[in-house]
């Protein structure tokens, strides 16, 4: 059996009880929402909290408000946005992710503030103790050598959430509590560069709304790619929203994750996009530029070679979808 | 994050010996329980309670065989702590057949072979259960998608589908979706 380790257990009522909570109890404390990612990860012994402060009775972060924005509450399951209608009509690209996330039972269970806050995954972490122990532990947790890149000061756990990168191209703005007050920030602002310190959130604060802006005439999608249909985490996924002007690029976010620790804009292919007409040639070219911000290791299913191949192609579908 | 277990050192056990009362309704009967508060909702029903119905698989989500019905909504009971399941209805595989014998997916289990070691079909049947409570006739593909998070190395799937879609055919004809799952 793979037992949990011990724990104080706390169920707060609302987000002000949550962050003053979690100031209380100091960096030991962790949120947990669905549980989803953080019980296997107790159960492994990766991360191995002293206190959990529960959301299951926190309903002020339950909900979906639709005006020009949408807003999301952190706390609202998987499969309370694969069941929204509308959501669905408004925002394809993003419903296509949360539908695409491991399988419906767990959907069920996850939320949206669990996915955005997900822990980053590495074949070398992954793993129980004793599995960890048997060829040494690594960096990440318990250990001092990085077991992807041994001569790397940084680790390279991935960051394989399907809604970060689709709410980083829609400019999604999320919402922090603490006690100290509450903050805005820009969703890219959120994830740090290295795979141990992923999250720029400070531990005591809690993820509160999640606001996608009014995505006027911009169409958006999103490619998953992974071994199987259901279960699998991305191994590669692409976020593209395309604003055009007549038949021109007038705006266009590209984004690419689940190919290091941290989602990358690719910057620099914006730039090329931007007043060019969708031809085969210049979606070609694009997918070329976009390929280069990608640098996977062999840490996750696939051979990284591949993996950073499949982006570009992914890369061209994405946009031609868009054309 | 950051780690918290010594280099070198075990993994630390479960310290905390004192139980946990509650009563957690299952099966349409409140029961006091005790246990230790690390346990999930699989491990207390499995060795607090002796329904030892509901399976234990990979422990990680990975499998679907845990699942249990709670307010009707399949979940992974390796993933819920006991701590987490009062206040809710609870149905595990043990719960399913009614004072007039089987559930009919249980039945079309057995009669079609859905089930071939059988350790998956917990969760099959009761995934399949509340699909059947939302959608009288599924699809085939509404099928292959709702049961995508129950993993199945025996049978191929394709009894399975064939079983559901024969229990949701009789369910129909006999004008109830939930005859023969109701609880005494
Ligand atoms: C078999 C399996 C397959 C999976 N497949 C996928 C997949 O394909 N794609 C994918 O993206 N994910 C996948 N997941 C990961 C996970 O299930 C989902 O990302 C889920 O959305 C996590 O949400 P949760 O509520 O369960 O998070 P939890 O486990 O409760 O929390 C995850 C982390 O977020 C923090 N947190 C949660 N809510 C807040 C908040 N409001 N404020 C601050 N911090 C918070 C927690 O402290 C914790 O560190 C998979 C998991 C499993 C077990
Ligand atoms: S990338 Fe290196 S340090 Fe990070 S989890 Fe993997 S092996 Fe460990
Ligand atoms: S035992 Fe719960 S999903 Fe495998
Ligand atoms: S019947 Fe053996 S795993 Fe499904």
């Amino acid at each position: 059996m793979m037992r949990l380790p011990s724990f104080r257990y706390l169920a707060p009522k609302d987000a002000a009880e949550t962050a003053k909570i979690l100031t209380g109890e100091g960096p030991d404390a962790m949120i947990v929402a669905g549980g989803t990612d953080l019980y296997p990860n107790m159960k492994r012994r990766h991360q191995m909290p002293k206190t959990l402060v529960s959301l299951r009775n926190v309903n002020d972060l339950r909900g979906v408000e639709m005006n020009g924005a949408v807003t999301i509450g952190s706390n609202e399951t998987l499969r309370g946005l694969e069941r929204n209608a509308e959501l669905k009509t408004r925002l394809p690209a993003l419903w296509t992710a949360v539908q695409s996330i491991s399988t419906p039972i767990l959907r069920n269970m996850g939320t949206i503030g669990g996915n955005v806050c997900l822990d980053t995954r590495c074949n070398y972490y992954n793993q129980n103790w004793e599995w960890r122990r048997g060829i040494d532990f690594c960096m990440k947790c318990d250990g001092t050598v990085c077991w992807v890149a041994p001569s790397s000061s940084v680790c390279w756990a991935v960051n394989s959430s399907d809604t970060v990168p689709v709410l980083i191209a829609m400019g999604a703005k999320f919402t922090l509590v603490s006690t100290r007050g509450e903050r805005t920030i820009e969703a890219i602002e959120m994830f740090g560069e290295d795979g141990i310190d992923y999250l720029t959130k400070q531990k005591d604060e809690v993820l509160t709304r999640i606001e996608i802006p009014d995505q006027g005439n911009a169409t958006s999608v999103y490619r998953k790619v992974r071994r199987r249909g259901a279960f699998d985490f991305p191994v590669a996924a692409v976020a593209a929203r395309v604003e055009m002007d007549g038949d021109e690029v007038k705006d266009v976010n590209l984004v690419l994750n689940a190919v290091g620790p941290k989602p990358v804009v690719c910057e620099s292919t914006q730039e090329f996009l931007k007043g060019k007409k969708l031809t085969p040639e210049v979606v070609e070219e694009a997918a070329k530029l976009a390929a280069r911000g990608a640098k996977p290791l062999d840490n996750t299913d696939h051979l990284s070679m591949w993996r950073k191949k499949v982006v570009s192609v992914e890369v061209k579908r994405a946009l031609g979808a868009l054309r | 994050m950051n780690p918290t277990t010594e280099a070198g050192g075990p993994p630390p056990p479960p310290t905390s010996l004192a139980k946990t009362h509650m009563v957690l309704r299952v099966n349409g009967e409140d029961h006091e329980v005790a246990f230790r508060p690390h346990k999930t909702l699989l491990e207390v029903l499995r060795e607090d309670m002796d329904l030892t119905g509901t399976k234990h698989g990979c422990e990680l989500g990975e499998c679907g065989t845990c699942t249990v019905l709670m307010d009707g909504e399949p979940k992974l009971s390796c993933l819920v702590l006991g701590l987490e399941s009062d206040g809710v209805d609870i149905e595990t595989v043990e719960g399913m057949a009614g004072p007039e014998g089987g559930h009919p997916l249980q039945h079309t289990f057995a009669e079609l072979g859905a089930a071939q070691c059988g350790y998956c079909t917990p969760g099959f049947l009761l995934t399949a259960k509340a699909v059947l409570e939302d959608d009288k006739d599924p699809s085939r593909e509404t099928l292959v998608e709702e049961l995508s998070g129950n993993l199945c190395r025996c049978t191929g799937y394709l009894k399975i589908y064939e079983a559901i879609e024969l229990a949701a055919q009789r369910m129909r004809e006999k004008g109830s979706s939930d005859e023969g799952g109701s609880h005494v």
